[in-house]
C-alpha cells in the first residue's frame, strides 16, 4: 500500500513540463490532482519511474470567458472550484449541476478537471460532460499544439489520443444555443460511489417548441463516454412527451451503448437504469429549454 | 533516482523541516516522521476518509497526496483542535455527548471534514450533513449519532455566535 520508487519532478512552469515531457515521453507520469494516480500507485498497479508533479503550474488553473463566448478551463482548475465559480454556473449550467456528483468534497478539492479528462475512466462524470458539451482540448507539446473534439479524445478505458510528449492544458466549451434546456443524472448506490449509470442530456427546441437537437452522453454505459446518435435523431421535429421519450430511452439503452456488469449491476440492469434516467432526463432538460424560451 | 527532497511544511501552526524520499505519502508524513499520529490510516487508497486533513484550509485525503507536494503549504491535523489539555473543541465534546463514536478510529476524518463543515454550513439540514460525511466511512455508530453530533455542534455554534 506504499508507491514503488520513481523519480519526482516539478516543474513551475508549462514550458520546463513540456521539457520534461519531450525529453522522457512514455517513461514519465504527470501528477495532477492524484485523485485516481496514487490510489493506484499505491496499489502498485502504476509504478511509474519518473513522475512529474504540475500542481506548481498556477498558468493552467483559470476560468475565464473567451472573446467569442466559450468557457475556457485551465486543465489544473480543482473540480471543487469547477463546483462554485459563478462563470461556470451561468455559462455551462449542466457542468454546473454535475460536478457535486463527482466523488466526495475532499477528493474534488484536489481532482482537477485536465486530471479527469487525461484519465479517462468512462465511469467518471467530467468525460460525459465534455463530450455532451463539445469541449474542445487544448493538447500542448514543445513547439506544437493541436486541439482535439472531445467527442475524439476518449479512445477507450483510460486511453485517450494524448501522445506521451503532450499535455492537456485546457477546454474550450462553447456558448449553448438559445432554447437549450439541460440535465445531468446519474444513479449510484451512495453518494458519491462511482455512477451504475449517468446521462448528460440537453435539448434544444425550434420556435414552435418542437425539438431542434437532442444530446444524450451516457458514463458507466461503454468503455468510453457513449453518445446516443440514433435516440437523439428520433427526437428531432417531435414534442418532447412520452411517446417521442420513450422511443429515444428505449434506442439508446437497447441499441447504443454496451455497459459492462459488476457485482453492483448487471449489464440488463444498467440499460434498464439507462433507460429511466433518459426519461427523467429529457423532462428535465425540455421544461428548462421551454423556461428559456 | 530516489534521492531525498527537502520539504518545509505548517502544521497545526508549527513550521516543520524534513527530508524525505518522494514517494512517502503525506499521511505517513505527518504520522512517522512529525509523531502526529492522531491522523489515521485506514485504507490507504482514499475511500475510507479516516486520514482526511486541512490542506491549506480545505479538507483533503493525506494517503493519496505526496508529502513532498505539501512543502509550503498549511496543513491542519486533528490535533489543532483541542484548545488545551483535559478541553475539548466544541464538535468532539458534541461526538462525545451523542455517541458519535465508538472505536474511534474513524473519528479523526470525520472532525477534519466537518469542521470546514460547519464553518460553511452554520445550519445544515440532515441531508447536508449526510452528503458532507459521504466520504468518510464508519463501521461503529451507523452514522445517526454523528449525525446527531452535527446537529447539536451546529445549534451550540449558533447560540454562541448568534
Amino acid at each position: 500500500m506504499k508507491p514503488a520508487p520513481f523519480e519526482y519532478q516539478a516543474p513551475a512552469t508549462l514550458e520546463a513540463a513540456l521539457d520534461v515531457l519531450a525529453r522522457h515521453g512514455g517513461d514519465a507520469k504527470l501528477l495532477a490532482g492524484g485523485q485516481s494516480l496514487i490510489p493506484v500507485m499505491n496499489f502498485r498497479l502504476a509504478a511509474p519511474a519518473l513522475l512529474v508533479d504540475i500542481n506548481k503550474l498556477a498558468e493552467l488553473d483559470f476560468i475565464r470567458r473567451g472573446e467569442d463566448g466559450t468557457l475556457r478551463i485551465g486543465a489544473l482548475t480543482r473540480q471543487r472550484r469547477l463546483e462554485r465559480d459563478p462563470l461556470v454556473a451561468e455559462a455551462a449550467p449542466l457542468l454546473h449541476e454535475a460536478v457535486p456528483f463527482i466523488a466526495h468534497p475532499q477528493i474534488r478539492n484536489r481532482g482537477t478537471f485536465g486530471g479527469s479528462l487525461a484519465h479517462a475512466d468512462p465511469a467518471a462524470e467530467l468525460p460525459a460532460l465534455a463530450v455532451a458539451l463539445r469541449a474542445r482540448l487544448r493538447l500542448q507539446r514543445t513547439g506544437g499544439e493541436r486541439w482535439v473534439d472531445a467527442g475524439d479524445f476518449f479512445a477507450g478505458i483510460f486511453t485517450t489520443a494524448l501522445e506521451p510528449d503532450e499535455m492537456l492544458v485546457e477546454a474550450e466549451i462553447p456558448p449553448l444555443p438559445p432554447r437549450t434546456g439541460w440535465a445531468f443524472l446519474e444513479i449510484a448506490r451512495r453518494h458519491g460511489d462511482y455512477a451504475q449509470v449517468g446521462i448528460a442530456a440537453l435539448v434544444t427546441l425550434d420556435e414552435a417548441g418542437k425539438c431542434r437537437e437532442a444530446r444524450l452522453v451516457y458514463l458507466s454505459a461503454g468503455d468510453r463516454p457513449v453518445v446516443a446518435r440514433e435516440a437523439a435523431r428520433l427526437l428531432v421535429g417531435e414534442e418532447i412527451a412520452p411517446p417521442a421519450i420513450a422511443a429515444a430511452a428505449e434506442k439508446a439503452s437497447r441499441d447504443e451503448m454496451s455497459p459492462f456488469g459488476d457485482v453492483h449491476a448487471s449489464a440488463d440492469f444498467k440499460r434498464h437504469l439507462a433507460r429511466v434516467l433518459t426519461g427523467r432526463a429529457l423532462r428535465r432538460a425540455a421544461e428548462r429549454a421551454r423556461a428559456a424560451a | 533516482m530516489n534521492g531525498l527532497y527537502k520539504v518545509s511544511v505548517t502544521v497545526n501552526g508549527r513550521a516543520y523541516e524534513r527530508e524525505i524520499e518522494p514517494r512517502l505519502l503525506l499521511s505517513d508524513f505527518l504520522r512517522h516522521e512529525l509523531d502526529l499520529t492522531g491522523t489515521h490510516v485506514g485504507c490507504e487508497h482514499g475511500v475510507c476518509g479516516a486520514c482526511t486533513i486541512l490542506f491549506d484550509g480545505q479538507p483533503v485525503r493525506s494517503c493519496i497526496m505526496l508529502a513532498v507536494q505539501a512543502d509550503g503549504h498549511d496543513l491542519e491535523t486533528v490535533e489543532s483542535l483541542s484548545p488545551g489539555p483535559d478541553q475539548l473543541h466544541p464538535l468532539q465534546q458534541a461526538f462525545w455527548e451523542c455517541h458519535g463514536l465508538q472505536c474511534g478510529f474513524c473519528t479523526p476524518g470525520f472532525l477534519m471534514t466537518l469542521v470546514p463543515f460547519l464553518e460553511e454550513n452554520p445550519d445544515p439540514s440532515e441531508a447536508e450533513i449526510r452528503q458532507a460525511i459521504s466520504g468518510n466511512l464508519c463501521r461503529c455508530t451507523g452514522y445517526q449519532h454523528i449525525v446527531d453530533a452535527v446537529k447539536l455542534a451546529a445549534e451550540r455554534r449558533r447560540q454562541s455566535v448568534g
